[in-house]
């Protein structure tokens, strides 16, 4: 090789590296970690300012300086300021229950036919073991006055014990339980300065421990996001963003952005650019719809799969959540006494009093089209009980352009119906006539019916629900997301139930394939045979 | 015809060897990443292979542009124009010929650099295979962009089929290349430039110098 030819070779050489790096440089900037994607930069700039301030100090509020006998009053000097606060709030869905505005209509929510398959229903708020969630003083429901405290307060105070107290004490007159008296009542003055916007654990204190008990229900809910790190959720952790609920639940007059049974959240994702009053209620909001770096190819996954999918890897990472409730087990007695039987987690797997349960911890979701809105069978809806009944369902498919791939909690168990009316049945639990203590399940459903107006045939069987709950809460950090070989693998596929489109890496025609491949092997076969007779015929040569 | 003499003709100009080579190596990554993407088997990682496989399938259309530019100003396109003369000759030559130690019915010049077979075949890869699978996946690429053009399913199953026929043409590609007169001397050829043929026109002397090498 001359030197020549060799310099020529060198130069090619170098030509094509450098178009190959300039090519790289142009179209693949993405590669290169240094710029930072819109969807963070847009988000961060949205919650830039995080603190919010005040004109009051509630500390020095006149109304507030008062010897309080019960929650009543507290409210009373709540709303001598905050005139329109309990006209508001009662028109909420925290308040009646109901998710319709009109109070006739009474299809869907915890006071009306609505039913799950934890606890199954609230049985028009007759139930009052579930009015422990209520904002109401002393379980009162919507005949009680609003409990301002209960999301707007920060002490962690026990309101409602200190009130039975001092009624207990202040009916003897003894000196020192005066003094009692009065120390509790300084404790209560000073917990309820304690004014706050709702924090984590405010709203906590009823939606972590949904169903019953600390992450029963949603699976991307429970205590261990009162005080979470950034790998648990990177909004709310404490070392990462810090946000309270309300940031992404906004409020307009104490109503609080969310889904309502089977209304979505939002009708339609809009960023704050689009619509700078929009609920922050949806990723979208602050990260936009094209949130990755510029020329991501993830940013093209936006229009089918949401962000939820593969930023929530599984849920429950913390603390384990229920999956399986099963009723027909429920009122075995030992030695006379209902018993409980516990499992793996530390948590119940069999409670006389509900059944038989099964925990689970760092679940991998179930993925459905889903447009925000959910199917929602009540106590007053016909059902096939040869069939599982989903009791609430995602809606959605791929040719509604609202709808995404999303991830669910699905939790399923055996629950009462109505032989005859073909109904799911409302059996009352806590109370007198509750399942609870009488134990007779036939008695239960005939009152918990009752409260709800529903006719029951008395004869009743079990059939087995589904529920479903979205997951999107819990978003890890974006070094945690789903790598692309989650679903785009042909085996095991977490999207192996999303049918009825081309999933590359997932899919394949078997017709091409095998045609594709008996051409290549044919062709190898050929050449291998040509070869072979070429070598023994030694191309017709002699030597 | 064994006496007769092997000598060496300037057969591929330097371009068309650095493409042939710049070429084949992209073709294989893009086969190689590519069926990676397929599922076939676990090679780079899915999100790499893409990546590699997009940035490669890119740069190739653009390079393309730059060889049929070059195709067009030097006239080499006639190369490529079919012919059935001697087809049937030169079928029979591999199937038959070669095992008797017949000499080829074909030899290479620089006006006629491929047999009628070669013509044939690499006119179907040129004119056909290739700009189905570049235009398949560009929309593939693009598949975001313009939804509804095609469905992503017909799309990649053309795609997959032409990735596995141009796996079959390798296959057979390098086969064809140890045919020469010894194991090597076609790839040699490609590589050097010069390409070993029998001697069979006389040579004018001024000609010698710049084309063939004894
Ligand atoms: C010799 C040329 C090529 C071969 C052998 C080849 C092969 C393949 C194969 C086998 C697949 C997997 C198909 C499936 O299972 O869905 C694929 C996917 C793909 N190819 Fe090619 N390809 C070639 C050229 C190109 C070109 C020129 C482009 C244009 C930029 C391109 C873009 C793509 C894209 C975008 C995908 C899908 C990747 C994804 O899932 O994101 N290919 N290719």
């Amino acid at each position: 090789m001359t030197p020549r030819y060799f310099l020529k070779c060198c130069l090619t050489v170098i030509a094509v590296t450098a178009f190959f790096c300039s090519f790289q440089a142009a179209f693949a900037s993405t590669l290169e970690n240094g710029e930072e994607a819109l969807g963070r930069k847009l988000a961060k700039q949205a919650v830039k300012d995080s603190k919010r301030w005040s004109t009051i100090d509630h500390t020095k509020v006149e109304a507030l300086n008062k010897d309080f006998t019960s929650g009543e009053e507290i409210t009373g000097a709540c709303l001598s300021c905050h005139s329109e606060a309990a006209t508001q709030f009662h028109k909420t869905i925290h308040w009646t229950w109901l998710a319709s505005g009109d109070k006739s209509d009474i299809r869907y929510g915890k006071a009306g036919y609505s039913v799950n398959n934890f606890c199954i229903s609230g049985n028009a708020m007759e139930d009052k073991g579930c009015l422990k969630c209520h904002v109401s003083w002393n379980k009162k429901g919507v005949k009680g006055e609003v409990n301002c405290l209960k999301c707007h307060n920060s002490s962690g105070f026990n309101f409602n014990e200190a009130f039975g107290d001092i009624k207990a004490f202040s009916e003897d007159n003894d000196p020192e339980t005066n003094e009692m008296v009065k120390d509790i009542q300084q404790e209560i003055k000073q917990a309820i300065t304690k004014v706050t916007f709702p924090t984590r654990k405010n709203c906590g204190e009823c939606h972590f421990k949904g169903g019953g008990g600390d992450g029963v229900k949603h699976g991307d809910l429970d205590t261990s996001l009162t005080k979470p790190n950034r790998m648990l959720d990177v909004h709310m952790g404490i070392d990462g963003k810090n946000f309270s609920c309300t940031r992404c639940h906004t409020t307009v007059d104490h109503h609080i952005a969310g889904r309502i049974y089977t209304n979505p959240a939002v009708e339609t994702r809009k960023s704050l650019i689009e619509d700078d009053l929009a609920p922050k209620i949806t990723c979208v909001s602050c990260h936009s719809s094209e949130p990755h770096k510029n020329d991501s190819k993830m940013n093209d996954h936006t229009d089918v799969v949401s962000c939820q999918a593969c930023h929530i890897p599984k849920y429950a990472r913390v603390n384990p959540t229920k999956m399986w409730w099963d009723w027909t087990k429920a009122g075995k007695m030992k030695d006379g006494k209902p018993y409980v039987v516990k499992g793996p987690f530390g948590k119940p797997v069999y409670k006389s009093i509900k059944g038989e349960f099964r925990w689970e911890k760092n679940v991998i979701p179930e993925y459905f089209w889903s447009n925000g809105s959910q199917t929602s069978t009540t106590a007053d809806d016909i059902i096939d009980p040869a069939q599982i009944v989903k009791v609430s369902h995602p809606v959605g498919d791929k040719t509604d352009p609202e709808a995404r791939i999303f991830p669910f909690k699905i939790h399923r168990g055996k629950q009462p119906y109505d032989k005859i009316h073909k109904k799911l049945l409302a059996p009352m639990l806590s109370g007198k006539r509750g399942f609870w203590t009488t134990f007779d399940m036939n008695d239960a459903i005939e009152y918990g019916n009752k409260t709800l107006g529903i006719p029951y045939s008395g004869e009743f069987d079990y059939v087995e629900t589904t529920y479903a709950f979205p997951i999107t809460h819990m978003v890890a950090p974006k070094e945690n997301a789903l790598n692309c070989t989650e679903c785009h693998i042909r085996e095991n596929s977490r999207l192996a139930s999303i049918t009825g489109l081309y999933l590359p890496g997932r899919d394949k025609s078997n017709l091409i394939d095998i045609i594709g491949w008996l051409s290549v092997f044919g062709a190898l076969a050929g050449v291998f045979l040509h070869g072979i007779g070429r070598f023994f015929t030694r191309n017709g040569k002699e030597n | 015809m064994k006496d007769k003499k092997i000598i060496k003709i300037y057969l591929y100009t330097r371009y068309e060897r650095f493409w042939h080579w710049l070429q084949s190596f992209m073709i294989i990554c893009l086969i190689v990443t590519g069926l990676e993407i397929h599922g076939t088997y676990k090679l780079f990682g899915f999100q790499t292979a893409v990546n590699i496989h997009n940035f490669i399938g890119l740069s190739w259309l653009i390079l393309f542009a730059f060889f049929v530019f070059w195709l067009f100003t030097t006239g080499e396109w006639k190369q490529y124009i079919p012919t059935t003369k001697k087809l049937f000759s030169v079928i029979l030559y591999y199937s038959w010929g070669i095992f008797q130690g017949k000499p080829h019915p074909i030899q290479k010049s620089k006006g006629a650099k491929h047999n009628p077979l070669q013509r044939l075949a690499y006119l179907g890869i040129s004119a056909m295979l290739l700009p189905v699978q570049m235009v398949t996946g560009l929309l593939y690429y693009l598949y975001n962009d313009m939804l509804g053009i095609l469905p992503l399913s017909i799309l990649a199953v053309i795609h997959t089929l032409i990735a596995l026929f141009l796996l079959n043409f390798l296959v057979v590609h390098l086969y064809m290349t140890t045919t020469g007169h010894s194991l090597f001397s076609h790839i040699t050829g490609m590589i050097t430039g010069w390409e070993e043929i029998y001697e069979t026109t006389e040579i004018a002397d001024w000609e010698t110098q710049a084309t063939r090498k004894n």
